[in-house]
């Protein structure tokens, strides 16, 4: 393709040319074979402290682990999302899961297992610096500055291995898993660990506080601008196992980062759970901008599989004039029940949701945002857009609350929804609580079908149905696709066509 | 769901209700159907869902809260200038020296009281029944209570299209006075019929209504609930509405410490059309919750949800609207606004409109904002030597106009402005 850079630069472009490159379905559904070392099968106090052990955590974390174990254990599973799914049975899944090679840390990538570096190589996700992302073809002629990206790999329980690491440290940027962290910078983990989405926050965040078992660490001092993006690539290989990730991003005053998020995991007939959580933290004048790519297997078209995907993520914009921008692509998992959110606590601070999710087959997904306004001067923005198609449920929920004291804060909500087909669902659940008058809150909300006209005036100019389609639903989704980094911008692109195929009758 | 025992006075109150005894076995049944529907879900409490942002305490507590009779200055009542037939219920009880005949050409009015003593009447086909199926997916336990308990209310049958308004008006003269009405109307293919109702009713009134739309038929509803300040209201419509029918209810609420209408409509017929609208004026101690559910079950029908607030010292306003699309239920035009004016920074809003749709050719959209008076509105109007007071008040009634818009009969819109026009000079600041 010769036009793929002027795709890159702005997403805004057509993209038909992205839909024809993509063939096959789910293409991450394969499997890598490799020897693993489990944990026993079950979630108990003893699991707890060999998950702890196995990171070689200090005695207050073990400490604190089992506090949160003992907190779920009172806890129901909550039942209010509009999705369905046979009971999930906590004794029956693996908490822990580390390829054998992963038992001595390697001290650099290149005493890291091939097999794993190839299954990222595979994921287009290169292991070795200098390496770009994948599906940003032609970005060689791109200042080697602008396109370099550090990721954190994430293997079931364990990270493999965290790219650019020194030179991030130059410029103090610690980025490392957080069970080294854990390790090597506890005074910063305990001061901000569970300070955004506490211990007990819900039953899913409150077992992954028990049982998290790796995940990514980010802080940036005051002033700093991160060099390069951020990224952790989380892939789910073993059968049976649930993983636990824990994120925590701390940006200083006046510092800025921009973090990326992927996953993938084999087809399989059995369904996996997977519950992370993600906390940021923005101190005065910082700015942290979160974006994901979900893609997690959907489950087959039977419904047989899929990940169930119960993720709490919050942000907190603690200091004064920070921003915390979640741009999220949810296009995989069979179950999604995930509100990453904004506490806008500093003054002028500002909080943004952009989110595209697209349901197909049996897929089932609950997912939108709290923007919970305390500062004065506090803005929010939220574009949501639901696409649903074959027998799929898509459910945008979420809280706009402006606080007393919030006085002169702003709200804008747009959730539009797109249903293809007619064996789908879309609803829309907005909760709107307002308690001063110097505050505005608007919510605009629609519900349509693609247009016959414009598949028609597509069809007209020979392109083929699903094409078409795939071209109306990344214009619908335009305004979200837009907020991505440009690494991310043409994968969610293809996702989009993906996910739609075999859509239309 | 409701849990009985979250609630442990509410377990009180429900093994201390005993249904009205004697009367025919249609009502019997009806009543005993019911009680049993309550009690399997228990009274609502803070923590059900569907009570999130409206406390019920006070309309479930077993007493109702005392509320001091309001003595109007003026002395004129909505609708006095219109020729009607009028209804008249004191403190919940029929009064027949203040009501005018109830024969009429075309239309058959009786009263609960009346027809629960005789063995069969027409309306033990909907008495209770659409109450019934209003309490899926949520329930409306206070509704059920009212089917159990009710004595008195009028079952209006029409089978033509009838000249005058049918006008129930309700006066409130004790202070303790704790009132149950239970309305049930049936409008025959074809019918039309304009229903209007006003006054406080009582200290604590729970009301419910059931109508039938069939074929063809067009309901017109307008209320006022107004006056007293201290009064508590808790009123349903449940709805079921026949191909091509119409129906359209307006409601204008103003003081009050509680109120809450219910209102629960199924499009069943292809082609029905649904309005229902709310303009609400609040000032102090004053909470007002408008709760919508309206169902397309059938093809190409259009709904219209329009609820205007004004809020201020306080004043509390609840939006929760939902639409709901069946499946099948193809060219569904469904829309939904709640909005809210907040006059100073004590007031507060809530709002959750909902939308859950399961067909594909539809076009459903709601929108909700809250915030104060444009500040360069209001400066355009005092640029043009208006006084700020007067301003503020030609915006506020601008912004309930589209809600008041929906009022079929111009003459009533014109005296419902007029008398929200009088409201707002009483309640400058």
């Amino acid at each position: 393709m010769d036009d793929t850079l002027k795709v890159k630069e702005g997403v805004d472009q057509e993209t038909v040319e992205a839909v024809r490159s993509i063939s096959g379905k789910y293409k991450h559904g394969w499997e890598t074979e490799i020897e693993m070392e489990f944990a026993p099968k079950g979630v108990n106090e003893d699991i707890v402290r060999l998950i702890s052990k196995k990171n070689e955590e200090p005695g207050w974390m073990t400490e604190w682990r089992l506090q949160a174990f003992r907190r779920w254990q009172q806890m129901e599973e909550p039942k209010w999302a509009m999705v369905n799914y046979p009971e999930i049975d906590f004794q029956d899944l693996y908490y822990y899961a580390r390829p054998k090679s992963m038992e001595k840390k390697p001290k650099s990538l290149d005493e890291v297992d091939p097999k794993l570096l190839a299954t990222y190589e595979k994921l287009g996700i290169p292991l070795r610096e200098q390496m770009i992302l994948a599906g940003v073809e032609g970005a060689e002629d791109i200042p080697a500055e602008g396109r370099r990206v550090a990721v954190d790999a994430v293997f079931d329980s364990v990270s493999v291995g965290t790219t650019f690491q020194k030179e991030l440290e130059k410029a103090g940027v610690i980025f490392c898993s957080i069970s080294e962290a854990i390790r090597e910078h506890p005074e910063l983990v305990r001061k901000y660990l569970g300070s955004v989405v506490p211990q007990s926050d819900n039953f899913y965040a409150t077992l992954n506080s028990a049982v998290f078992s790796d995940g990514s660490f980010v802080y940036v001092p005051p002033g700093v601008r991160c060099p390069m993006e951020l990224s952790t690539y989380f892939r789910i290989n073993a059968e049976n196992t649930g993983q636990f990730e824990r994120t925590l991003i701390i940006a200083d005053k006046g510092s800025y980062v921009s973090y990326l998020e992927g996953c993938t995991a084999p087809r399989r007939d059995t369904a996996q759970l997977h519950a992370a959580v993600v906390e940021l933290v923005a101190l005065e004048d910082a700015e942290i901008k979160y974006s994901t790519v979900q893609n997690w297997f959907p489950g087959d078209e039977e419904g047989k599989g899929g990940i169930y995907n119960f993720v709490t993520k919050r942000a907190d914009c603690r200091g004064a004039r920070s921003k915390v921008m979640w741009t999220q692509v949810e296009t995989g998992s069979a179950v999604t029940w995930k509100y990453p959110s904004c506490i806008l606590r500093g003054d002028d601070s500002q909080g943004e949701f952009y989110s595209i999710a697209i349901t197909n087959n049996m897929q089932q997904a609950d997912t939108g945002t709290k923007m919970v306004h305390l500062g004065r001067n506090t803005r929010s923005r939220i574009v949501s857009k639901g696409i649903s198609a074959g027998r799929a449920q898509n459910t945008y929920r979420g809280l706009v609350s402006m606080h007393p004291k919030a006085k002169n804060s702003r709200n804008y909500t747009q959730c539009d929804s797109l249903l293809i087909g007619d064996r789908c669902g879309a609803h829309t659940v907005p909760y709107i609580e307002v308690k001063n008058n110097s505050s505005r809150v608007e919510h605009e909300a629609t519900t349509s079908k693609v247009d016959d006209d414009q598949l028609f005036y597509c069809r007209q100019r020979g392109m083929d149905e699903e094409e078409a389609l795939a071209l109306i639903v990344n214009g619908f989704a335009r305004e979200v696709l837009q907020a991505l980094p440009m690494e991310f911008a043409m994968e969610a692109q293809q996702l989009v066509a993906i996910s739609l195929e075999g859509s239309v009758g | 769901m409701v849990r009985p025992q979250e609630n442990a006075a509410g377990a009180d109150r429900l093994e201390s209700l005993r249904l009205p005894e004697g009367g025919g076995e249609w009502i019997g049944a009806a009543r005993r159907t019911a009680l049993a529907r309550l009690q399997a879900q228990g009274l609502p409490g803070r923590r059900d869902e569907y009570w999130r942002f409206t406390d019920p305490a006070s309309l479930t507590a077993a007493e109702a809260p005392p509320a001091a009779v309001f003595v109007d200055p003026d002395d004129t009542r909505p609708f006095d200038s219109i020729e009607r037939l009028r209804i008249v219920f004191r403190d919940g009880v029929f009064d027949p020296a203040a009501s005018d005949d109830l024969a009429g050409d075309g239309i058959e009015i009786s009263l609960l009281s009346d027809a629960a003593a005789a063995d069969i009447h027409w309306a033990k086909d909907l008495y209770g029944v659409l109450e019934g199926r209003g309490q899926s997916p949520v329930p409306r336990p206070l509704a059920a209570l009212n089917t159990a308990l009710a004595r008195e209310g009028v079952l209006i049958r029409v089978s033509g299209r009838v000249g005058r308004p049918v006008s129930l008006i309700y006066l409130h003269e004790r202070e303790t006075s704790d009132a149950l009405l239970h309305h049930v109307i049936r409008l025959e293919p074809g019918a039309e019929l304009t229903l209007l109702e006003n006054g406080p009713a009582a200290a604590r009134l729970n009301k419910v209504m059931e109508v039938e739309v069939a074929d063809g038929a067009r309901f017109h509803h307008v209320r006022t609930q107004g006056r007293d300040h201290e009064r508590r209201a808790h009123t349903h419509i449940f709805a079921r509405l026949g191909t091509e029918s119409r129906f359209k209810s307006f409601t204008l609420t103003v003081n009050g410490v509680l109120t809450r209408n219910e209102a629960v409509i199924e499009l069943a017929g292809e082609g029905a059309s649904a309005h229902v609208a709310g303009a609400a004026v609040g000032d102090g101690r004053f909470h007002q919750d408008d709760t919508v559910f309206v169902t397309h079950a059938a093809p190409n029908c259009e709904s219209r949800q329009v609820f205007k607030k004004v809020l201020r010292n306080g004043a509390v306003g609840v939006f929760q609207g939902k639409i709901l699309v069946k499946e099948g239920a193809q060219k569904t035009d469904g829309y939904q606004i709640s909005q809210s004016l907040m006059l100073d920074d004590d007031s507060q809003f809530f709002a959750k409109p909902e939308l859950e749709i399961y067909a594909d050719d539809v076009a459903c959209s709601h929108g909700s904002t809250t915030g104060a008076i444009d500040p360069e509105a209001l400066f355009y109007l005092r640029a043009r030597g208006i006084a700020r007071a007067d301003a503020e008040d030609l915006l506020v009634l601008a912004f309930l106009s589209e809600a008041i818009e929906e009022i079929e009969a111009e003459e009533i819109a014109a005296e419902l402005l007029s008398r929200l026009e009088a409201w707002l000079r009483r309640h400058r600041r």
